[in-house]
């Protein structure tokens, strides 16, 4: 078993959006058969934390020069083009 | 998953065909029925108001209706609640995902949040409405808390 790729998430000030589609993200990929471990930050602190990370997905504006793919949607919030971002995390995290 | 959203709607906090010209009278005013029925201290709107112009919460959604999901730092809160407004014309929010873009907003969920991560039910309860365009619609038309409840009903009939 491969070990299970690291995502973190970004909101604006990591109260409640960042966790909402943290747990969405989890859902998403659990039922595709793939285990990741998320963490949940500030869009200010991910070039702090990206560190160890495989990939970050934000809900709002962050640095892209992180080293590692950036995905910035709204769609585990609004529903619109999630299975397309999905796709898109799948193929970031290489485990397809 | 069932929403359950009329659990956190505050009733005293809903403001049906509200006619405001911009997104600050709409917070100020949601803000203040929730300090008013004891939610959130004086300090939440300049709270909601301040994060808002840093991060601010527009949601295009995939229907004819734009929302907004503002919200700011828990020490503004005194319990967990949501107020909602339903706007008669749309007023502008900026794009949770970019800035620089303006969202005709009709519908806002002000959310007061009162621990940092324990309220994931609340905001997922609101991001279920919204990735229903057929409910927000209803919600849109309802004008009082008893079509919201039943709107929210039909809603759970359609997808229980």
């Amino acid at each position: 078993m491969p070990q299970a790729k690291r995502i973190l998430v970004a909101c604006g000030t990591a109260i409640a959006t960042s966790t909402v589609v943290a747990k969405a993200i989890e859902d998403a990929l659990r039922e595709r058969g793939i285990e990741v471990i998320t963490r949940q930050c500030k869009a200010s602190e991910v070039a702090s934390m990206v560190e160890g990370m495989d990939l970050v997905v934000t809900t709002t504006p962050v640095p892209t020069n992180l080293g590692v793919p950036v995905i910035q949607t709204l769609a585990f919030l609004t529903g619109i083009g999630k299975e397309a971002v999905i796709e898109q995390i799948v193929k970031a995290l290489g485990t397809k | 998953m069932a929403i359950t959203l009329q659990a956190y709607l505050v009733p005293e906090a809903l403001i049906f065909g509200m006619d405001a010209e911009t997104s600050e009278e709409v917070i100020r005013n949601l803000a203040g029925k929730l300090m008013y029925a004891g939610y959130v201290r004086g300090s939440f709107a300049e709270g909601v108001l301040t994060r808002e112009r840093a991060q601010p919460t527009g949601l295009p959604l995939d229907g004819k209706y734009n929302a907004a999901i503002p919200h700011t730092d828990v020490d503004h809160v005194i319990k967990p609640g949501i107020a909602m407004a339903t706007l008669a014309r749309p007023v502008m929010f900026r794009n949770m995902v970019n800035p620089e873009e303006q969202v005709p907003v009709q519908l806002v969920f002000l959310l007061a949040l009162d621990q940092p991560k324990s309220q994931i039910e609340m905001l997922q309860q609101v991001s279920h409405v919204l990735q229903n365009p057929e409910l927000v619609e209803h919600l849109m038309n309802a004008r009082n808390l008893f079509q919201v409840r039943e709107a929210l009903r039909k809603a759970n009939a359609v997808s229980p």
